[in-house]
């Protein structure tokens, strides 16, 4: 292959702006403009890739986002992107072009040796070869040989993609002919319209192909639209790929940036679409048609046209169409001999004398190493050749008409499959829509924008009106020599022939077993080639075979632009205490707990060691601890206590204002959802103090049975959870720390006894005070406005340092709480957990009134008797903790099966032993009994005890 | 990406919502229901091909109200506030 940059020409290139970078170590030289393609093809360089799985060599294919063979890892100040297509992608000064697949370099791979084992390395081989022993043997070194471009690990974005949302009256996808019309017919009609196009430069055919609208030569018509538009404030992004096509009319596209920022996720709902997409020209099946040199026709127009770059100096175009003697005539003039190979009996009635036709001849080989050198054709004459254009005909690029669920319809005229019956607020229009001349694809354009058109004249081409004459040129079954079919994935005719003798005949089951068209480039160009072949094997027409299903990404979209700012802190945001900042100052060590975060433990010593410290302490004399996370959802109304009575298991209906009820709350299905305290402010209100990693659930389900089943105006539902702070002070000097608070209200133990709640003022504001604990111990939880907590919290600390007050981290507290036998749902309970499992037995079972999960707790397995239960596991003093997650087991019929699970275990300092919390089976009936208990293949024994290990009379409540 | 039409905020993203269950799938009340009737409440769908009424919840407002839709070509015929049939009563 001899390509070169012409001394002139090339539309998109800016000769005054050279600009150079390396491939494969060597410096290219080109212009801004170019894009890596036209920038390699114009150096020269014919090899810029290796193949999939043979290691074949690979040079350019086409010159847009259809490229099979490109792919490139292209390394710059952005960071690295593996595997983009260099017919894509602006070349740009000083970055760093690898190709892909290939060791050292694409040139001198050196496991180009692979492919002259190629006959012993058919479709599937390695599934079938490497079976035995075990195919994770072999794997590692065969990806290793096989692959694509290589990520950067340590890459990371310099900033966040954007992400927009935008509304328009139409979206046009495509700004070639086609779509210009419909924009500027919706434009002109007065409405929004946004026009997206892959390429940098609108205009798609016209750019490259002869065309004259309305009189004006075809890319200048384009400039003044797209100015036209531009200037009524219309939307036109240029480098913007239409990727997906989702439901209720979302388009998502990908914009890519030139100045180096992360692309753009667009997310457009259109009042309506039009797809105006175009096609891509096929490849032509003759043996080796693969090497390089051999490219699209109209890649080659579009190279010397736009980039002016000469693609050969001898050059055989293979067609079966008329699309190709533009090429082939604009080649001649540029100096090159043209020699036309067209399967046709006539060829083209338009062809010139500048070119040499061979009518009603085929190409059957290719020649040549890493470097086309010549063709022999079907009459065994050979011509020599440093390139060879190929058009095999047009496939109308149906991908978002077929993912809008869009039905296809085969067209015999055109041998292709275009949009069949029309979906509503979708037009298709131009090449995707099996239009040809110009005037036909600006009509189909115009037409396309449906009722958002406006009735202004449609435009008309005025030159020479394009044909297209194609006929059938499909690959067929016992060729000599290697076809290819899909270049990206390794696939030639003899490939698709020996699945279809392994009786894999559909076109789903031929795709995933010989991977056709499921590399990077889906296909684009070797699908129709592909079904045409296992139709014409199993005797079958290409409408019956059908296509595989058109599936989103068009082409593949960054994670990064996908993800945009919902990456790092911002994948899953955690929720933060009003009091962090203090926290902080005082050593706490911050971990995440069911999305809060929270003080693990505080003053940054040795984990373990600062957590029993603070157990033992709290247990002295007076500890504080911040418990602002617990569910505060208050229930207003009316009918506010029926509402709780039939939200909880107990009776709630019975609670006295200013006072609090511990009790849980169910699933329908009988199970433990959540449990806590409610507290009664007055008749009609109540505080559901849910755990804190179940407040969002928890609110979500009064509020279902709020609608459901009371009604809007029986109950007012509200989460104040994040307005509210709540500190706690717990110890058997709690009463003497809050006292010194001055809350103004009266602690001693017959006006605020345990489970009582009363209201105080702190600095002027209302503080309400409930005599609740988790820890065992006498303690206050005092709920402040969360904005004016600091203050609360600062007093509590002064107060707190004559009584020696210790802070609590969450861990801490587990102990404190474990103990005591007090659960943690979720933790202590799972998906099976009923309320009589946790030996609170029946209180509601037999009262008349309704609650929520209610009739699951008569049924049979409700009240089976080998049901887990909760119970405690007592271990001799010196032994270590349990592991949470061990199995209770026993060995029955002389298996080994599991009876339970310890749920929580930890060293109690105040008992100085470990405790263990466990679900056991019929454990309520078993304490005393000693039993197996397996973590990691060692077995131990532990003792079942009631689940309080603590103070289990409970006077420290009231001490 | 569907649009939804919540009857309180207009037309909404469909990631805005959550699925709540079959609309008229009526909660019985009672111990003495029968095992048989509890289980269909709990545990048995319809999962219609085609037409479906179905309960939803927007959570951004946090209002529950029942969507008519169709399964399989996702189209969206209409929303009301829950009605005598979702109420269960």
């Amino acid at each position: 292959m001899s390509a070169s940059r012409l001394a002139t020409g090339g539309s998109d290139i800016d000769r005054g702006r050279p600009l150079s970078f390396t491939f494969d170590g060597r410096r290219v030289e080109g212009f801004a403009g170019d894009t890596i393609a036209s920038a390699l093809l114009a150096s020269g360089q014919a090899v810029v890739g290796r193949s999939f799985k043979y290691h074949r060599p690979r040079g350019i294919w086409g010159s847009g986002v259809e490229e099979p063979n490109a792919l490139v890892d292209v390394d710059s100040a952005a960071g690295r992107v593996p595997n983009a297509r260099a017919t894509t992608v602006q070349a740009a000064d000083g970055i760093k072009v690898r190709s892909v697949n290939a060791s050292p370099t694409a040139e001198t791979d050196r496991n180009a040796v692979l492919d002259r084992f190629a006959r012993f390395l058919p479709a599937a081989f390695y599934y079938k070869t490497f079976m035995w022993p075990d195919w994770h043997l072999f794997e590692p070194r065969i990806r290793a040989m096989a692959g694509l471009g290589i990520v950067d690990p340590d890459w990371q974005p310099r900033q966040v993609s954007d992400q927009i949302n935008h509304h328009c009256d139409v979206l046009v996808v495509g700004a070639g002919p086609a779509g210009l019309a419909a924009a500027a017919s919706a434009a002109a009609a007065g409405h929004s319209v946004v026009l997206a196009d892959d390429r940098t430069h609108p205009g798609g055919s016209l750019r490259h192909r002869a065309g004259e609208v309305d009189g004006v030569e075809g890319r200048a018509w384009v400039e003044a639209t797209v100015a036209r538009l531009k200037g009524a404030g219309q939307l036109v992004l240029s480098d913007t790929t239409a990727f997906g096509l989702y439901d209720h009319h979302l388009v998502a596209l990908n914009q890519r940036h030139a100045d180096g920022r992360p692309d753009t996720l667009w997310r457009v709902r259109p009042r309506r679409i039009v797809l105006a997409t175009g096609a891509i020209e096929r490849p032509v099946p003759f043996a080796n048609n693969d090497l390089p040199g051999i490219l699209s026709a109209d890649a080659a127009l579009s190279y010397l046209r736009r980039d002016g770059v000469l693609v050969g100096r001898d050059i055989v175009v293979a067609t079966n169409n008329d699309s190709a003697y533009e090429p082939a005539s604009a080649l001649a003039a540029a100096g090159a001999s043209v020699t036309m190979v067209d399967c046709r009996r006539e060829g083209d009635a338009q062809a010139k004398s500048d070119i040499r036709v061979l009518a009603g001849r085929t190409i059957s080989a290719a020649r040549g190493r890493n470097a086309v050198q010549g063709v022999q054709l079907d009459d065994g004459t050979t011509l020599a050749a440093d390139c060879v254009l190929v058009s095999g005909g047009w496939t109308p690029t149906v991908h978002l008409f077929s993912q809008a669920k869009g039905k296809l319809a085969w067209s015999d005229q055109l041998a292709a499959f275009i949009p069949g019956e029309a979906i509503d607020g979708i037009g298709v229009a131009g090449a995707v829509a099996g239009t040809v001349s110009l005037s036909d694809t600006l009509a189909s354009g115009a037409a396309a924008a449906g009722d958002f058109g406006s009735s202004s004249p449609v435009p008309r081409g005025t030159g020479v009106e394009a044909t297209l004459g194609v006929v059938s040129l499909w690959p067929k079954p016992k060729a000599s020599g290697r076809v290819w079919i899909d270049y990206q994935s390794d696939v030639t005719a003899k490939d698709i022939e020996l699945a279809a003798r392994e009786n894999f005949v559909s076109v789903e089951h031929l795709k995933r077993y010989i991977t056709l068209g499921m590399a990077t480039d889906q296909g684009k160009t070797s699908n129709l080639n592909g079904l045409a072949l296992l139709a014409d094997i199993t005797g079958r027409g290409i409408p019956e075979v059908g296509t595989t299903t058109y599936r989103p990404p068009f082409t593949p979209v960054p994670f990064a632009s996908l993800a945009g700012p919902r990456r790092g802190s911002m994948h899953a945001p955690v929720r933060r205490l009003p009091l962090e900042a203090s926290h902080r100052a005082s050593g706490g060590v911050f971990q995440e707990y069911g999305g809060w975060l929270r003080p693990a433990y505080y003053g940054g010593g040795e984990a373990g060691a600062s957590i029993q410290e603070e157990a033992r302490r709290a247990r002295q004399s007076v500890a504080l601890f911040d418990g602002s996370t617990l569910g505060k959802i208050e229930v207003i109304g009316p009918r506010a206590a029926e509402f709780v009575d039939f939200i909880y298991y107990n009776t709630m209906s019975t609670l006295k204002p200013g006072h609090c009820r511990y009790g849980f709350m169910l699933s329908e299905n009988g199970v433990v959802f959540d449990d806590g305290v409610l507290v009664r402010l007055d008749e009609h209100r109540f505080i559901v103090s849910c755990s804190s990693s179940h407040v969002t659930a928890v609110h979500a389900r009064l509020e279902e049975w709020r609608q459901d089943r009371f009604g809007r105006d029986a109950v007012c539902i509200h989460n104040a959870t994040a307005q509210y702070a709540t500190l706690t002070v717990s110890g058997p000097n709690a009463r003497q720390v809050v006292e010194a608070l001055e809350l103004g209200a009266a602690l001693d133990d017959a006006s605020l006894p345990h489970m009582a709640v009363a209201a105080g003022r702190f600095a002027g504001d209302e503080v309400r005070i409930a005599r609740v604990s988790f820890t065992g111990d006498r303690s206050y939880e005092i709920s402040i406005r969360a904005d004016r907590a600091e203050a609360l919290w600062a007093r509590m600390q002064h107060e707190g340092r004559a009584f020696d007050a210790v802070l609590l981290g969450l861990e801490s507290l587990m102990i404190l709480r474990a103990e005591k036998g007090y659960i943690v749902i979720g933790k202590d309970t799972d998906g099976t957990t009923m309320p009589h499992d946790l030996g609170v037995a029946g209180p509601r079972t037999k009262g008349a009134s309704e609650f929520v999960g209610r009739r699951s707790l008569f049924t049979e397995a409700a009240n089976s008797t080998d049901r887990n239960q909760l119970v405690g596991l007592a271990l001799r003093e010196g032994e270590a903790p349990l592991a949470t997650g061990a199995h209770g087991v026993e060995k029955r019929d002389g298996r080994l099966r599991s009876i339970g699970f310890v749920t929580s275990s930890y060293q109690s300092p105040a008992l100085g032993r470990p405790v263990a919390l466990a679900l056991i089976e019929r454990g309520a009936a078993r304490h005393g009994e000693t039993i197996d208990v397996q973590h990691l293949g060692v077995v131990r024994q532990a003792t079942i005890v009631a689940p309080c290990a603590f103070d289990p009379e409970g006077r420290r409540l009231h001490a | 990406m569907q649009l939804f039409p919540c009857p309180f905020c207009g037309p909404r993203e469909e990631s805005e919502f959550h699925y709540g269950g079959e609309a008229g799938n009526l909660r019985p009340d009672g111990a003495d229901v029968t095992a048989e009737r509890w289980a269909g409440y709990l545990h048995m769908r319809n999962n219609p091909k085609g037409a479906t009424r179905e309960v939803w919840v927007h959570m951004t407002c946090g209002e529950f109200f029942a969507m008519s839709r169709d399964s399989v070509n996702h189209k969206v015929s209409g929303s009301s506030v829950l009605g005598e049939a979702e109420h269960g009563r």
